[in-house]
């Protein structure tokens, strides 16, 4: 990934050398080897600090909300289809961005590295698909494929669908046999089952929010767990609040959400609360043919009303 | 000071025993990590763990803690007032407090326990508590707390440090609570003359394995207003999500939050841990929001660990360098950089 690192600084200094944008959003090397920090760029001569790799785990569309200069910003599959809901949903203007689109093989998981260094990862770094770490369990070389975020396993859209300028060529896109098994092993269960499911998985969860502060679609200006008059939710520790935090964060991406991982790549407690959203993908795919961010100018399924809808209750 | 040897074929009965005079805290597994819990009857602590995400600063400011209840029953004769839910009676032992823990402990004191305010929930748990702390032998990359007043070894506000010397913890004995829990354990074995000096040793080589450092002996000689309008904030804390990831991981945030909950006529009020991150954070009833923007929520913490609380109190900074927030934060914002880049500004 290093020429695409040196393609994405070529890119953002033409940029801001030619006055066509005033910052370039993109990601800096992190402090700890398998992170990187979301970085913004104003001077040219600070585009030596864009990098590129499989640490650039969170979603960068999330720092363009409502913001009103131009904006030059690095986006993978996943952050240009959220660019195109950020769009579509009137958070960004089209003209203030040039988007350097980087076709993307996936974010490593955090979670998968420290369980093959053996605990704390001390060293990092890639080369081509390869995947080196060091750790307590000595150091280890793997292909990045095999050290994936789970949602970069089935992702649709590895090239972004909308870009100005290309940090490197193409990618073949995946075309896993059942993207959705997931989805399918937790609706096959009894309700006793998928009861206890949902509650190991909500376990020790201490509402820090960093899925839904990760994430891009979660930008009302006043979420409703913040929202004080009245009051919606208690703001304890009573699994009831747990449980409406998470159920009603997931309605609220219905129909807006691309997998892009973001919330579960923040979690501090490992949660995977994609189990909700992923449910909310499917029944979209199933019920209405919608792929989220796909396209320009079309508005999500839950945002609309069709008078010839097929479902047949509504006529 | 007296050292005492608990052999380890020893140690989980001692807890048994233990047990009958004190409820114990101590570290469990949890998912892929470890956390601190009250042990069932049975349960012994895994005292060889790493670390854990959250501090066990909930023993003394639990995340919950129900202050009052009232019944709005009017029926009722007493409907309407708020009555002090009981302290929860005896005494417990925190098994395995990282040393940087009890420090943390030690710096919210000032706030929860000072000549102008005494805060009777805070108090009453902690003076409940005996803190069996466990000296750090591999200390993380991200542990600095060597640079904040404490370290892998650091025996303020424990009462008993242990270090695990291999086939046995070598117990030192730091006040009279320890002196009792270690008798109600039934450890009594005295260690040799060398005990001393291996625990000095371990101790050496722990410190010196931190190469993570902080500086910020320049920063009680800033004025406030000049850190505060810095030009560098918005920029260093581009990416910070404001999430309260730091601040709930973090075992020296203390800010809470108190609610009324009711349910029909039965109500309680509750204290829960606050967080600066988010906007409701002194979010002032008529409206105003003195920290609008989501850097400058950040900016509050990190003025607040490394220059509010270090002008106030003279006491370093509100940090012990566990490296919680540095490990966990979604972004990766620093709080090393951040102190380093106030230091130096």
């Amino acid at each position: 990934m290093a020429d695409v690192a040196l393609k994405i600084r070529e890119i953002a200094r033409e940029l801001l050398d030619s006055e066509k944008v005033d910052v370039v959003i993109g990601f800096k090397k992190g402090t700890l080897p398998v992170m990187s920090e979301p970085t913004i760029i104003r001077k040219a001569s600070d585009t030596k600090d864009l990098i590129w790799d499989a640490t650039c785990r969170l979603n960068l569309c999330n720092y363009l909300t409502g913001r009103k200069d131009r904006i030059g910003i690095i986006a993978k599959g996943c952050d240009a289809r959220n660019i195109v809901g950020h769009i579509v949903e009137n958070k960004i203007k089209r003209d203030q961005l040039v988007i350097i689109g980087v076709p993307c093989t996936g974010m490593a998981d955090k979670k998968v590295l420290s369980d093959l260094a053996g605990g704390e990862v001390t060293a990092y770094s890639e080369a081509g698909d390869q995947i080196t770490v060091s750790g307590p369990a000595g150091e280890k070389t793997v292909s990045k494929a095999d050290v994936l975020q789970s949602n970069c396993c089935t992702c649709i859209k590895r090239n972004p669908v909308i870009f100005d300028e290309m940090a490197g060529e193409p990618v073949e896109e995946l075309s896993p046999d059942n993207r959705f098994a997931d989805v399918e092993a937790i609706a096959s269960m009894d309700a006793a089952a998928k009861w206890g499911y949902f509650e190991e998985l909500l376990s020790g969860c201490t509402r820090c929010y960093a899925c839904k502060n990760a994430c891009p679609l979660c930008y009302c200006p006043t979420c409703f767990v913040d929202e004080s008059r009245p009051q919606w939710v208690g703001k304890g520790t009573d699994p009831i609040d747990i449980r409406t935090y998470h159920f009603l964060r997931a309605y609220h991406c219905a129909g807006r959400c691309t997998d892009c991982g973001a919330c579960e790549a923040a979690c501090p407690m490992d949660i995977k609360m994609r189990a909700f959203t992923r449910k909310s993908i499917k029944d979209c795919v199933d019920n209405y043919g919608w792929e989220t961010g796909m396209k320009e100018g079309v508005r999500p399924p839950l945002d609309t009303f069709k008078t010839d809808d097929p479902e047949a209750f509504i006529r | 000071m007296s050292y005492i040897r608990i052999a380890k074929a020893s140690w989980d009965g001692g807890l048994e025993k233990a047990r009958k005079a004190y409820e114990l805290i101590g570290p469990v597994p949890e998912k892929d990590s470890h956390k601190y819990a009250v042990l069932a009857a049975g349960q012994l602590p895994d005292m060889g763990f790493k670390s854990t995400k959250l501090s066990p600063k909930w023993v003394v400011f639990p995340q919950s803690e129900v202050m009052f209840e009232y019944t709005l029953d009017e029926s009722k004769a007493n409907h309407h007032i708020l009555q002090e839910v009981p302290a929860a009676p005896g005494a417990r032992a925190v098994i395995g407090i990282r040393p940087y823990d009890a420090k943390a402990i030690q710096l919210t004191k000032m706030n929860f326990d000072n000549k102008d305010y005494k805060d009777p929930f805070w108090l009453r748990n902690y003076e409940r508590c005996t803190f069996v702390g466990l000296a750090i032998n591999e200390p993380s990359s991200t542990d600095f707390s060597t640079s904040c007043g404490t370290g892998p070894f650091a025996e303020e506000g424990l009462d008993v440090l242990l270090v695990d010397a291999g086939d046995a913890f070598i117990a030192k004995v730091l006040t009279d609570k320890g002196k009792k829990f270690l008798s109600e354990a039934g450890f009594a074995e005295e260690a040799g003359a060398d005990a001393a000096k291996a625990v000095e040793d371990l101790k050496a080589k722990a410190e010196a394995a931190i190469t993570s450092k902080v500086s910020y002996n320049k920063i009680a000689g800033k004025t406030i207003m000049d850190l505060y309008d810095a030009p560098f904030w918005k920029d260093v804390l581009f990416g910070c999500i404001n999430c309260g990831t730091c601040t709930y991981a973090c075992p020296t945030c203390w800010c809470f939050d108190i609610q009324d909950e009711v349910k029909g006529t039965d109500g309680v009020r509750v204290r829960n841990w606050d967080s600066c991150m988010t906007g409701l954070f002194t979010h002032h009833a008529s409206g105003h929001n003195p920290r609008e923007h989501e850097w400058e929520r950040t900016r509050q913490r990190f003025m607040h660990k490394l220059k509010y609380f270090v002008d106030k109190y003279d006491a370093g900074l509100m940090c012990v360098g566990c490296g919680r927030c540095v490990e966990q934060c979604p972004a990766n914002i620093d709080i090393r950089t951040v102190c380093n880049t106030l230091n130096d500004f």
